[in-house]
């Protein structure tokens, strides 16, 4: 009746689980040290913090025509990027999908995809900017390429899960191959590059919003000049016209994916 | 002669939603381009700008490495990302359980949860971290805090998702034998989310690196900073081996990840 598994905690902890969490613990005091955290650093934070929250409210929105200009740079430069990022992005995927092309074309493919997304977006605005100059046109040739890294990426694995059934039979109807592409391949992959293509839109008006700090184009350069000079109350305006910007399109982007998938 | 009756894919609502959005779209587009203040002569002059950057960035300089403290900052840059990391899923399994329906009930409670989720991705790591050096200064405690608080919303609404698709048998039986929410949470909750956790965890902090390579330019500690410096004195070939090394960190946490996730899940 008193067998050992009635004796023994369901809920033990093994010992891996516990030197896992105690190698945890150790690292992380290891790191409080190596990057000099003390108690009063923080809690002198913690006041300037206070102080800091006490100048941004309220939000001062007197410059609203400098802020609304902004703003509507930053849109800008996500649609002009997005459009572009998308469009090249297509083709790109598509050499890049392993099931449609041959070996000679996916590598280069995937080479171009994997160095769009080797770096951080903020050094190829840095790279841009050096290039072509302060501007919107930094920051678009910036998100163009964040969008071909990650919707080329997305685009190729949506195309190597697709049947291949209709490929055939359009294949062996003899269609050239433009025609199967758009009447085999796209049909296929077309609600997920939707979805694809109205969540790049969103990441680069996240993203719009950022490369400005760097000194290219939209909103970011802005919100930068205002911490820099100590505008606190018009930093807090330019944050919150930020979020209701990204929260309407997301709103937005619900409605669209909404019309396309049913 | 027959009465054919064609087949139509869409009714004309839906056709006429769809035309709507593209229409929407191509004008936007338009309109952005035809407003946007480009000057073509610098996009003419790009190849040529970049090709002499580029000429500018070569040979390496791969002395400074250790002269000017450059494996320093990736240490720090490391350390920044993974404590940061630790941060946001400290904070985030608060938040995740506010917004997870099944565990708190109130609508407005979700809500508020949400609403802080969004808020967190949706200011930019280096707003955050302009954010945080103005409240902690310059340096690596401030960096730490933007990581951590960008990515509350991310470990938030994945963790979340995670625990309102948990199986409610184990939880029933929990509560049918009287145990205390705590209880409830820790032994029929979080086995079940604990894969999901750990993966999410290891995904997030390969953002993190990247990220964390970058917030120095608004003076948040890390190989950033030195980026900054090496940019604003035109050290070019000292800036190709900073890239160099952020780089090779991206690819070699990227690696460690891909390995790691195999090995536990």
């Amino acid at each position: 009746m008193t067998s050992d598994a009635q004796r023994k905690s369901p809920f033990k902890a093994s010992i891996k689980t516990r030197l896992g969490w105690l190698v945890l613990a150790c690292y992380v005091f290891y790191a409080l040290n190596a990057l000099d955290f003390t108690w009063v650093r923080f809690i002198n934070g913690l006041g300037n913090g206070a102080d800091f929250l006490g100048e941004m409210i309220p939000p001062n929105f007197e410059r609203w025509k400098l802020l609304v200009g902004n703003l509507i740079e930053t849109i800008e430069i996500a649609v002009i990027a997005s459009a572009f990022g998308i469009g090249f992005s297509l083709p790109i995927g598509m050499c890049a999908a392993r099931n449609l092309m041959p070996d000679w074309v996916t590598w280069p493919a995937r080479t171009v995809i994997a160095v769009c997304r080797s770096f951080h977006p903020v050094i190829f605005a840095i790279l841009f900017v050096k290039a072509v100059g302060f501007g919107p046109l930094a920051g678009i040739l910036t998100l163009i390429f964040l969008s071909i890294g990650f919707i080329g990426k997305l685009f190729a694995e949506a195309i190597e899960e697709i049947s291949l059934k209709p490929v055939e039979a359009i294949r062996a109807a003899g269609a050239p191959f433009m025609s199967v592409i758009v009447f085999a391949v796209l049909p296929q992959v077309f609600n997920r590059f939707i979805g694809f293509a109205t969540y790049q839109f969103d990441a680069n008006l996240r993203n719009s919003t950022m490369v400005g700090i760097v000194g290219a184009g939209g909103i970011g350069g802005t919100l930068f000049a205002a911490f820099q000079r100590f505008d606190y109350d018009f930093l807090a305006a330019i944050l919150m016209s930020i979020i209701a910007l990204i929260m309407l399109s997301e709103l937005l982007s619900v409605k669209i994916k909404a019309i396309f998938n049913d | 002669m027959t009465d054919t009756m064609t087949w139509e894919r869409f009714t004309p609502g839906q056709r006429l939603a769809r035309f709507t959005v593209y229409l929407c779209v191509v004008s936007l587009l338009v309109f952005s381009l035809s407003t946007v203040e480009i000057i073509p002569e610098f996009l003419y002059d790009a190849p040529y700008q970049l090709q002499d950057l580029f000429t500018r960035m070569w040979p390496i300089d791969f002395a400074s490495y250790t002269q000017e403290n450059i494996h320093e900052a990736l240490i720090e840059t490391l350390n920044i990302a993974s404590l940061g990391t630790v941060l946001a899923l400290f904070l985030a399994v608060p938040v995740a359980l506010l917004s997870a329906n099944n565990i708190t009930k109130s609508p407005v409670l979700n809500w508020c949860g949400k609403f802080i989720l969004v808020s967190s991705r949706t200011v930019n790591s280096l707003v955050w971290a302009i954010l945080f050096v103005a409240i902690f200064g310059p340096g690596a405690l401030a960096g730490t805090f933007a990581i951590g608080f960008r990515s509350i919303g991310f470990c938030g609404k994945l963790l979340a998702e995670a625990l309102e698709e948990v199986d409610q048998g184990p939880i029933e039986a929990l509560r049918a034998a009287g145990a205390p929410t705590v209880s409830i949470l820790l032994k029929g909750y979080w086995p079940q989310v604990a894969p999901a956790f750990w993966g999410l965890a290891l995904f997030r902090w390969d953002i993190n690196v990247r990220e964390s390579s970058v917030i120095g330019l608004v003076g948040a500690g890390g190989i950033g900073v030195a980026l900054d410096t090496a940019l604003n004195l035109f050290r070019w070939q000292q800036v190709a081996l900073i890239l160099l090394c952020i780089f090779s960190i991206v690819i070699v946490a990227e690696v460690v990840v891909t390995k790691i996730r195999q090995s536990i899940i």
